[in-house]
């Protein structure tokens, strides 16, 4: 589901934030995307959906090449941004209806399946509501509603359940299961939480200095009775559980 | 292209339908010149003089704050969300400036209706030019606004933009025609080029149509439309946007 090879991004000013990154997803796998602030993970994700060009390397994403087809890539893949993607002062049901239009469906497919998905994240009857009027988690779930829309066979989360209370954290990984179990759908996320990539990821990939550092099945990683955040310790230095304590920096 | 275009357009119009008093309270400040000077200048210019340098007036503060609109979306992810979409980027662009038109053209109307009240007498045909030459300015206007405050720090856009309209506003000579004005003000005048379009929707109220004067205006108002809509997309195109 993504190849990518040798990708690379310098910003202006020299910054060279990922390195010849070398990724692979299967399709159907839960990836976990692991690392310090400053890692690269959030320039690494804004690549692999066309929001920033590679400096250096090749991708496919979706069965797209990232250079020659972003637009093709767009249309397969969901993307849901950090910061979430939410005006605080709309009323939901027309900003769902434009975004499923914008994916290429008529006005009634795009109301038939903002229906669908509202009613699948337990979200049914408060598109009549304002953005601002949503708790932290109802806003996560209709970022994750903004990027179904379309049915994509990708979906990109970047630090879905950051602010949310556990609770709204649990809640949110039934559904990101169950989108895979039912939908078959291939999720790539980056994560603060270390019981969350434990939980739900098949796989983890760590990033550091913009490289991959480490990668295989939590299981795999947590040799000799090692917890993650000690395996995080031991490759980057640095503690995850006081990485999460600080602002994220989405580098 | 079209599709995307004509998606964005109409859900900007009916957001903006829905705000009502917002149209009205973006052409306050003109229609209180009308109403407050317009009968001053009256005792020694004409309606048809007055009424295109408000017009301009309207035009610039209106369009020339549009930017503020996607601002927002920027600060709140909607921008980003979008540009994930397989929409042309270009549509982004004009589904949002040709929404802004809309809200232009229903100003215009507004302020035209209350300036007739007040004595205006426009040919219509001067009226429907002069309507073409404000819609296209305002557009270029608004594609410009857009550029700026997706590339500047958007804590600065407000302070700088305004700061910016004040003496476009003045140098097109909206209040009293720069003739009037002493040599060096008339002759700094001529670097905007808002003064060319007002001069030529001057004629065009008076019923002046072949002119070199309207000749001037229309020619200015294609260069900036060229000018405004293509840096703008090349704005939305940019990663960074």
């Amino acid at each position: 589901m993504i190849k990518a090879s040798g990708l690379s991004k310098t910003f202006d000013g020299g910054v060279e934030a990922v390195r010849d990154l070398g990724i692979s997803v299967e399709p159907g796998e839960i990836v976990g995307f692991l690392g310090p602030n400053g890692a690269g993970k959030t320039t690494t994700m804004r690549m692999l959906t066309t929001l920033l060009r590679p400096t250096s390397g090749t991708a496919t994403v979706a069965g797209h090449d990232l250079r020659a087809d972003a637009k093709e890539v767009r249309r397969h893949i969901g993307y849901v941004a950090q910061g979430g993607g939410i005006l605080p002062t709309a009323p939901l049901k027309g900003e769902l209806e434009l975004q499923g239009m914008l994916y290429g469906l008529s006005r009634r497919e795009s109301a038939a399946r903002a229906g669908e998905i509202l009613a699948r994240l337990d979200l049914a009857g408060l598109e009549t509501r304002l953005g601002g009027a949503l708790s932290g988690g109802q806003r996560r779930r209709f970022d994750i509603a903004f990027a179904l829309l379309h049915d994509p066979a990708l979906l990109f989360l970047d630090e879905p359940t950051t602010g949310l209370d556990p609770q709204s954290r649990a809640n949110l990984w039934g559904h990101i299961r169950a989108l895979r179990q039912e939908k078959g759908m291939t999720v790539f996320l980056t994560t603060h939480y270390l019981d969350e990539a434990d939980a739900l990821c098949d796989r983890l990939l760590i990033i550091d200095h913009g490289r991959i550092v480490a990668e295989g099945a939590p299981a795999e990683l947590k040799t000799g009775g090692r917890t993650l955040d000690d395996v995080f310790l031991d490759i980057t230095g640095r503690s995850l559980r006081e990485e999460s304590a600080l602002p994220g920096k989405g580098v | 292209m079209l599709r995307d275009t004509w998606v964005l357009f109409r859900h900007g119009v009916g957001v903006t339908l829905r705000q009502k008093i917002g149209i009205v309270f973006g052409a306050v400040q003109p229609l209180l010149f009308l109403v407050l000077f317009g009968p001053i200048f009256t005792t020694f210019g004409t309606w048809e003089t007055l009424v295109p340098g408000l017009i301009i007036q309207l035009g610039l503060m209106s369009m020339g704050l549009a930017g503020f609109g996607v601002v927002f979306e920027k600060r709140s992810g909607v921008l980003e969300r979008m540009r994930v979409t397989p929409a042309s980027r270009v549509a982004l662009l004009l589904g949002r400036v040709l929404t802004n038109a809309v809200t232009l053209i229903l100003q215009t109307v507004l302020l035209l209706a209350v300036a007739f009240a007040f004595g205006l007498r426009a040919p219509a045909l001067g009226l429907v030019a002069g309507f073409v030459l404000v819609v296209v300015l305002g557009l270029s206007l608004a594609a410009l606004s857009y550029a700026v405050a997706l590339t500047m720090n958007e804590q600065l856009f407000a302070p700088v933009m305004s700061t910016a309209v004040i003496p476009l506003i003045l140098l097109s000579g909206s209040f009293l025609p720069m003739s009037m004005a002493p040599g060096w003000l008339d002759a700094l005048s001529h670097v905007s080029p808002f003064r060319y379009v007002l001069e030529a929707l001057r004629d065009l109220f008076h019923g002046h149509y072949l002119t070199g004067t309207v000749g001037a205006g229309v020619a200015v108002t294609a260069v900036f439309a060229v000018i405004g809509l293509t840096v703008g997309t090349r704005v939305f195109n940019r990663e960074h946007a």
